[in-house]
Parts: C-alpha cells; structure tokens; sequence
C-alpha cells in the first residue's frame, strides 16, 4: 500500500468557507428543513435541552435520597419524578440522539447526498419535540404524572390513584406511542439509507463500523419496537377503554405485558449502546493512529450483539414467576452477550496498544467510557446470573448497573461524539481546556454518583423508595453530592459549546487527520455533503501515516483493479 | 506502511464470498460495491417491505397476546351466556372477497407499468369496492355479535384485532382512492408508480394478516 499519489490533508489548511459563518445560520435550525444535517443537529439541540430536564428531575431524586426521612418531595410526586426521569432519558435524550448523530453522521460516512427519504427524515424529528412536550405536560395535570416506573407495569400502571380519564399514565402511553413510531419512521429511513445509499465502492465492509452499529441498532427498532407499541396500545385500552388485557382480576395477565415490554426494552438497551460503541470505533483509532483492531469482527459483532440481544428480555423477569427452564436459558443467552462485546472492547484496547496517545477531550471521553463499560458489562454478567440476580433484584444495584451502561458508557460516548464531530458540524473548533475540565467533572462525578450504588444494592436498598433505613444514608449522601457535580459539570460544557460555535477558531476540514469520507468534504459540509459524489477505492480506520487521509478526493482517478 | 493494512482482513468470517452462494433477489439487497441511489423505485420499495415486515411485528405481538391469554384461560374463555363467534356464511363470504382481491389488485399494478391507464382504473375501482364490502360486511358482523369490548377476554381480544386490522383495510382503501384520484391527474404515473406498488404490496399484506386472524378468531372454535 503506497499513499504517494494521495493528496494530503494537513491540518494546518484553513476552511474557505469560514466567512459563509454568518449569524443567519440559525434560521434553518427552526424550519421544516429536509437537509439531514439540519434535522441532526435539531435532533441533538433538543435532546440535549431534555437531558437538561431529566437531569433536573435526577438531581431533584438525589436531594430527597440524602436524608433517610421524606423532607424534600411528597411520595406521589417522588413516583413521578423517577418515573419520568427514566422516560425521559431513554426516550427523549439518548435513542432520539443516537438518532441525530446518526443522522448528521451516516449519510456523510458512506458518501451519500442526503439520507434515502429526507422527507419522512423530517416528520420524524418533528414528532419528537410535541410528544416531549406533551409527556412534560401532564406534570401540570391535577394529580400529576404517572406515576408507575418507566416500565409502567400493569396493574400498577391501571390502578391509577385518580380514577379520572385524563390522567398522567394516558399521557405517559400516548407520547410513548408517538416516540415510538417517530422511531420507527427513523429506523425505516436508516435502514434504507445504509443499504442502498453508499457511495461507489462503499462495500459493506468498507463502511466505519459506527455505521454498521447504526445499522444494526436500527435493525433492532424495527424488530422490537413493534412489541412495545403493541402492549400500550393495549394497555391504553385496559386503561381508557374497559379491556381486561393485563387486569389480573378480570382473568387477565400483567405478566404478558411485561415480556412484550421487555422484548423491546431490553434490546433497547443495545439500541442505545450500539451506536456509542461506533463512537468508540472512530474516536478511538483517530486519536490512538492506528487502524481499528480486527475491523471485520467488530463490525460483525455490531450484528451479533444486535442478534443475540433479540433473545434475553426474560432476564429481566427472573421473579415473575417465570418456570426453571425459562430462567435457564434466557441466563445463557444473557451470557452470550459478553461474547460479541467483549470482541468490540477488545478492539478497542488491542488499538490502542503500542500506539501514539493523543489525549484531546474526544478521546478522554471514548477512554473514559470505554473503561466504565467494562465495569458495567461485568455487573451485568453477574445479574444475568439467575442466583444473583434473585438476590439484587429491585435493589440499586440493578439501578447502578444500568446507570453505567447508559450514563456512563453511552453519555460518555455521546460527549466524546459531540467534542469529535464539532468542528465538522459547526466550522468551528470547541475550546480543549473547557472540555477537559468538562471531562475530569463527569469522570468523577459519575462514578462518584453510580459506584455507591452497588455497595447499597449489595446491602439490601430497594429502589424506588424516598425513604430509606438510616444504615444506608453514608453511600447514599456520595451518590447525592457526585449527582450534584454532574450538575455542575454540565455548565462548562453548554459554555463551551456556546461560545465556541459562536467565537471559536475556524475549524480545517479534517482537524484530527482522521479517516472517513465525512473529512474530505468542507467543515460544515455543503447542502448536498460533497461536490462530486466521491469513489471509496480503500478499507476504512487506514491509519498507515499519520500525515495521510485514506480516501482519496473525488478528483483523483486511479484504474480500477478488479 | 503496511501496517495500515494488516488489522483490515483477519477475521475468518467472509461475506464477499458467502454472497456469491445466494440467489439473484437477494444479492440485490446486498450490493457489493456500493448502494444504488439512482433507484428511487427500488429504493423506496425496500423502504416500504421493511416498514410492513416491522408493522406485522405489531400483528404479532397482539396475537401473541391473544394466543398466551387464550390457552391459559381455555377453560373460562366463554363469559356464561354468551355462545362465541360463529364461522357463518357471511364471514366466509366477507373472507373469500376480502382474499380474492389480491387476484384482482396485482393485474391492475401489471396494467399500469404496462401504461394501460383505463384496466387499470377499472380492475382498481373493483379492488376498491372489494376492500369496501369487506369493512362493510365486518361493521355488520360486529353490530350482530352477543358481546362487547369489555366483555371477558373473548371481547378484548376480538374486538382489538379485527379492529387493528379493519383499521389497516380502511388505510388500504383510502390509499386505493388516493391513487385512482392521481391516475386521472394526466401525466402522474410517468415518472413512476411508486405509489401504486406500495399500495398492492400493502393490500397483500392486509389479506396475508386476515389470513392469520381469520384461522385464530373463527377456525379456532371454543
């Protein structure tokens, strides 16, 4: 392999159209617009404000978990407040994020003009923010939210302490419902866009393995989701209409929603974490110089995750009654899910081996994620454990455990994406001091918030409650103050991403000399992503010399060897 | 310098070479060397199959529920008094017209990507009162049954899927009428037919989830 006849990208090359930065970029961030780009960062720019409220929501939790007494809310309102905490990041922060990186992220990376229908691309974001809106709405009816868990057993969720026809679990069902076909609107488009959108000479496996986790995680909406939406169009029946679907009472069975709520909210767990392990994979490389580890069998083991993740939602069932064989086997398959993610974190470590270490803010975000989900994968193969998970369940290890998947390994993920792809989405380069500051306050603060977590789990606290035995209120007042400085270091972060797309330093097209077809068009791209759609003659991650960008500009003619 | 290379192919597993094993139809899905953008056809067909293989997981899920809640319960399944649903002629009837449809809207897509614009309408406007005779005939059937929403399981269960699925024909046929409306509008289906495809493909899928429900709810007698 010779890059002799390559152009080089150095860093060093100012963008042209830094000028075309004017202050009338905004308008198109709040139109209808069919510009994928556009509908990413909306995505991301919304998300972000509900991962602000559910952030207040949490940290509202921690205060009243200080004290073992009631003192900071009443009990039906502590109900609501985990309840929609829980719905509020996972459905309104990270699966619609993933689905704005995504967005801005996959048409670039495979060389298309704009994904396969920007139309529906457009309808799908615009559902988001009315069914958040909505969903915070009912914070405002008489009786408040809902108040069942963001799993919203029956027939909890039935017994709805009002008795009125409009109440907070109606709300809670209806948006859920809306998420869910924006959601699927979204997968449809990914799926399309990734199959029969890539660039000429994009094979499959030439294509960054954050796009084969996208395509794998949205495989798993297509799949899932349905099931999700199929139990709360019954539930809303049983609740607004009289059915008997899940009313143990009337002859019905709750413990049918809970597997079909499971056979989506598990693999949901992999629809967020999918796409934060692409993150890894292109952060990681680019900042370490050194081409992916075994790209092949971490782009297959996207599928495998995604496959296998079909096949463990009864884990979450362990005490449902659920008979031995059902524990038995869904134990294993739980189990089988550390084969094909322990081959993506392999991956990433045997990369990082022996290379240069670039420790910019991207890269401390994907290391420090990376190294929490090792922990959080190894708390989840000993829940997968029948035995052990008999013993922890409802206690806040399950809660530490998950907080390690979502906040630790894909928040993290998710910044280390945002501080990576910043200068290619906004022209402009973030400032490094601010975001490491950013980093070192998340670091901590979140293991300082979820580590205590387990101990307490160990120890017997159950979660869900608002007041606890005194015996557990020294870890708990960690987890409130580390939840605190996740507060606080979110504030760095809005500065830093605030000032510097308004004042920072013009971005080069491909600042980090990274490889992947979203470097070689201009920093933001044009409307239509690249001026000649370009020919990909080279594998991904090919991090031969540092000097040199793998894939050739659209200019350059090289006879094809076949 | 060729370090960059080495970590590329280690991995057993092939796929380049799989692909040449399997038939025509589905390497079409799996382009070697790049998507096909131009298709927009194609494109937005693949689109289309996707989302109705994703929808029929709803299907699914509701006759999952069904299915759990009815062998649990195969004894109290029947509130007392209440005799159950009768496989009569009408429904039997209502079936075979909603089925035989699928014979009559496939020709009518052959006719318009044949450019015969007035067989077309014609087979159309059948298809179009087939689907209407069919929401019809199960509006009646529903007025005539001796239980409702509410009443024990049968009523739940009933009543949800033929209603999710009534819901999904009178989808199809308002698509029909959408797309009989663009024929007249001269010159719509040079560009493509899109639209029309969709819809066949969509009214096939109607008449495959009848198929299921049909054989659960009626066959399948308590």
């Amino acid at each position: 392999m010779t890059h002799d006849s390559q152009e080089s990208i150095t860093g060093n090359r100012e963008s042209e159209n830094s000028q075309k930065q004017s202050i009338e970029n905004w308008r198109p961030y709040f139109s209808f617009s069919t510009d994928h780009k556009v509908i990413g960062v909306q995505y991301m720019v919304t998300t972000f404000i509900f991962f602000l409220i559910g952030g207040l929501l949490a940290m509202l939790i921690r205060a009243e978990l200080l004290t073992p007494q009631l003192n900071v809310v009443d009990r039906p309102l502590y109900n609501s407040l985990f309840t929609m905490h829980g719905t509020i990041m996972i459905f309104l922060w990270i699966i619609p994020f993933n689905a704005g990186i995504s967005n801005y992220l996959v048409p670039l990376m495979i060389g298309a003009r704009d994904m396969a229908f920007p139309l529906l691309n457009a309808i799908s974001f615009w559902i988001i923010p009315p069914a958040g809106i909505f969903l915070l709405s009912s914070f405002l009816l008489p009786n408040g939210p809902s108040q069942a868990g963001w799993w919203s057993y029956p027939p909890v969720s039935l017994q709805f302490p009002t008795g009125q026809p409009i109440n907070g679990e109606l709300f809670w069902i209806v948006s859920l419902i809306l998420m869910g076909i924006s959601s699927i609107m979204g997968a449809v488009n990914f799926v399309t866009t990734i199959f029969w959108m890539r660039a000429p000479g994009m094979t499959f496996f030439r294509m960054p393995v954050f796009v084969w986790s996208v395509l794998s995680a949205q495989l798993l909406q297509l799949i899932n989701l349905p099931s999700l939406t199929g139990a709360l169009i019954l539930l809303l029946f049983d609740l607004a209409l009289g059915t008997h679907f899940f009313k143990p009472l009337e002859n019905g069975d709750p413990i049918i929603y809970q597997h079909l709520f499971w056979f989506y909210s598990h693999p949901a767990v992999y629809i967020m974490a999918l796409p934060a392990f692409g993150i890894f994979a292109e952060v990681i490389p680019g900042f370490s110089r050194n081409p992916l580890f075994g790209y092949r069998s971490l782009a297959l083991a996207s599928l495998g995750i995604a496959l296998v993740s079909i096949f463990v939602w009864v884990h979450h069932m362990f005490t449902s009654a659920t008979p031995g064989w059902m524990r038995i086997t869904f134990m294993v398959t739980s189990m089988l899910v550390a084969i094909p993610t322990g081959v993506k974190a392999f991956g990433w470590t045997a990369t990082i081996w022996k290379s240069k270490l670039h420790l910019e803010t991207p890269m401390l975000f994907a290391m420090g994620g990376a190294a929490m989900f090792l922990f959080g994968g190894v708390t989840g193969v000993m829940l997968a454990a029948t035995p052990f998970d008999i013993h922890v369940n409802n206690t806040y290890f399950v809660v530490g455990h998950f907080h390690y998947i979502v906040f630790n390994t894909i928040t993290m993920a998710i910044f280390a994406a945002i501080y990576f792809w910043f200068p290619k989405i906004t022209g402009r380069m973030y400032a490094e001091g601010w975001g490491k500051v950013h980093f070192w306050l998340t670091f901590i603060g979140a293991n300082l918030t979820f580590f205590p977590m387990h101990p307490l789990g160990l120890q017997g606290m159950l979660r869900r409650i608002s007041s606890y035995d005194p015996q557990y209120q020294g870890w708990n007042v960690i987890a409130s103050l580390g939840g605190f400085l996740l507060g606080v270091s979110i504030l760095p972060f809005i500065a830093n991403m605030v000032g510097s797309w308004l004042y920072g330093q013009t971005a080069t097209n491909n600042p980090w000399l990274a490889t992947g077809l979203e470097w070689t068009t201009t920093s933001p791209p044009p409307r239509e992503n690249f001026a000649e759609i370009p020919v990909v003659r080279r594998p991904p991650y090919d991090y031969g010399d540092p000097k040199y960008s793998v894939i050739e500009p659209p200019d350059y003619h090289e006879p094809e060897n076949s | 310098m060729n370090r960059g290379i080495i970590h590329i192919d280690e991995s057993p597993i092939r796929l380049e070479r799989w692909r040449r094993y399997l038939p025509n139809w589905l390497k079409r899905f799996l382009p070697s060397r790049g998507g096909r953008a131009e298709d927009h056809h194609g494109k937005a067909m693949f689109g289309f199959t996707v989302f109705l293989l994703s929808e029929s997981i709803v299907f699914l899920s509701l006759i999952f529920t069904y299915l759990a809640l009815r062998l649990t319960h195969s004894r109290s399944w029947l509130p007392p008094g209440i005799s159950g649903l009768e496989l009569s002629s009408f429904v039997i009837i209502n079936t075979v017209v909603l089925l035989s449809s699928s014979f009559v809207i496939q020709p009518a897509e052959n006719a318009l990507k044949r450019r015969q614009l007035n067989r077309f309408r014609w087979l159309w406007l059948i298809t179009i009162s087939m689907g209407t005779y069919f929401l019809i005939g199960q509006g009646i059937e529903w007025s005539n049954l001796d239980f409702g929403l509410s009443t024990g399981l049968i009523g739940s269960t009933f009543y949800v899927l033929t209603g999710f699925h009534g819901l999904h024909v009178l989808t199809g046929v308002l698509l029909q009428i959408i797309m009989l409306v663009r024929s007249f509008i001269p010159g719509n289906y040079h560009k493509g037919h899109f639209g029309v495809s969709a819809t066949t493909l969509f009214w096939h899928f109607v008449d495959i989830i009848w198929v299921f429900l049909f054989s659960l709810l009626y066959l399948w007698q308590a």
